[in-house]
Order: structure tokens, then sequence, then C-alpha cells
């Protein structure tokens, strides 16, 4: 037991750490988004300057978020990082063809639709969600 | 790919968590490669060996 404790390393409180740091980047990222789609009518009454700044302040905040997201994925061990991919693949997928496809409905005027970009968003962050809880439960 | 890290880890009297945090992977992994569900990469198939000081084709068989 001994033996093992000294080649034991801080593996656990490392990804721990990063998966907290990404958390906090990505409500840091939601909260700027928030401010920067509201501010101009909620709070500054379109006042250029702030919502330019404000804009540039959600850009910063997306930017910390993909560097922390990067090492979140590196810190994970293969088995992890198989599951993510996995999901990612899934994700990108469903995003590329349902996306188009839904679409190629509003521009045919197949259906009267409004496609806007938050209901891809929706659509990828759900099918990378259903994908990891999937990944993971195989491998359980 | 058959292993042996079950039989090795219960006659060292080890916990799937603690051999999880010795080599340095989560303790899903070790449970995964337990079942055969999962086959460690070679990187990881050496630091298992290291750590229980023994080869890698002592730990790890191919099933073929």
């Amino acid at each position: 037991m001994n033996e093992l404790a000294s080649k034991t390393g801080d593996w656990k409180a490392r990804t721990r750490k990063s998966t907290r740091r990404l958390a906090y980047w990505t409500l840091a990222w939601t909260l700027s988004m928030a401010v920067a789609a509201f501010g101009p009518i909620f709070l500054w009454s379109d006042n250029n300057l702030i919502t330019a700044l404000a804009i540039f302040i959600n850009l910063a905040m997306g930017i910390g978020m993909i560097t922390a997201n990067k090492r979140h994925l590196d810190g994970l061990d293969e088995l992890q990082k198989k599951v993510a991919l996995e999901a990612m693949a899934l994700a990108l997928g469903v995003g590329i063809v349902f996306g188009l496809g839904y679409s190629l409905i509003e521009v045919t005027h197949l259906l009267p639709l409004k496609a806007q970009i938050s209901h891809l968003v929706i659509l990828v962050s759900l099918t990378y969600l259903v994908g990891t809880i999937l990944g993971n439960r195989r491998y359980k | 790919m058959k292993n042996r890290l079950k039989v090795l880890r219960a006659e060292r009297d080890w916990t799937q968590a603690q051999l999880a945090n010795a080599l340095e992977v989560s303790r899903q992994t070790i449970n995964a490669i337990e079942t055969g569900k999962f086959d460690p990469s070679l990187p990881l198939a050496f630091k298992a060996a290291r750590l229980f000081e023994l080869t890698i084709e002592e730990i790890f068989q191919d099933e073929a």
C-alpha cells in the first residue's frame, strides 16, 4: 500500500482542477454572451462603443474557454479521450447533416421555419452530451 | 486482448482507485481494461508493467 502510495501521482487532482477551470471559463463566456446580447437593450441603450467592448470581451472569454477546453482534453486519460472523441464526432456529424437539412427546409420554403444559429448550437450541445453519456455507459 | 490486471492487483491488495491513481488514469479506465472492454495503449501498458515490475507479456496476452 505504501509502495503504491509513493508511486501515486496527483493526476486526479489535476483533472479536477482543469475541469473546474473549464467550467469557470464556460460560465464567464456564457455570461459575457448574455451581457453582449441583452446589454444594448436593457443596460446601455445602443451605445455602440460599449456594445463593441462587450463583444470584444465575449470573444476574449471564448478564446479563454477554447484554451481551457484544450488543456482539459490534454489532461484526460486515453479512455476518456476516446469517449470525448467519439462524442465530438457524433456531434459534428449530426450538426452538419441535420443543420444543413434544417437550413434546406428553410431555403426551399418546404416548411415555414426560421433557421437560427442557436438551434444548431443546442443540437450540437445536446448530441455531444448524449454521446458522452452513451460512451461512458459503454465502458462502465 | 486478455490481461491479468485484476489478479495482479488483488495479489497486492490494491483497489481499482489506487491502481488508477498510480497509473494516472481514471478508475473507469482500470475497470474497462480489467473487463476487457478497452485495450490500453502501449505507453500505458509499459507503465503498468513498470508498476508491477513485470514484462508487458506477463500482464497482457493476445487472444488470437
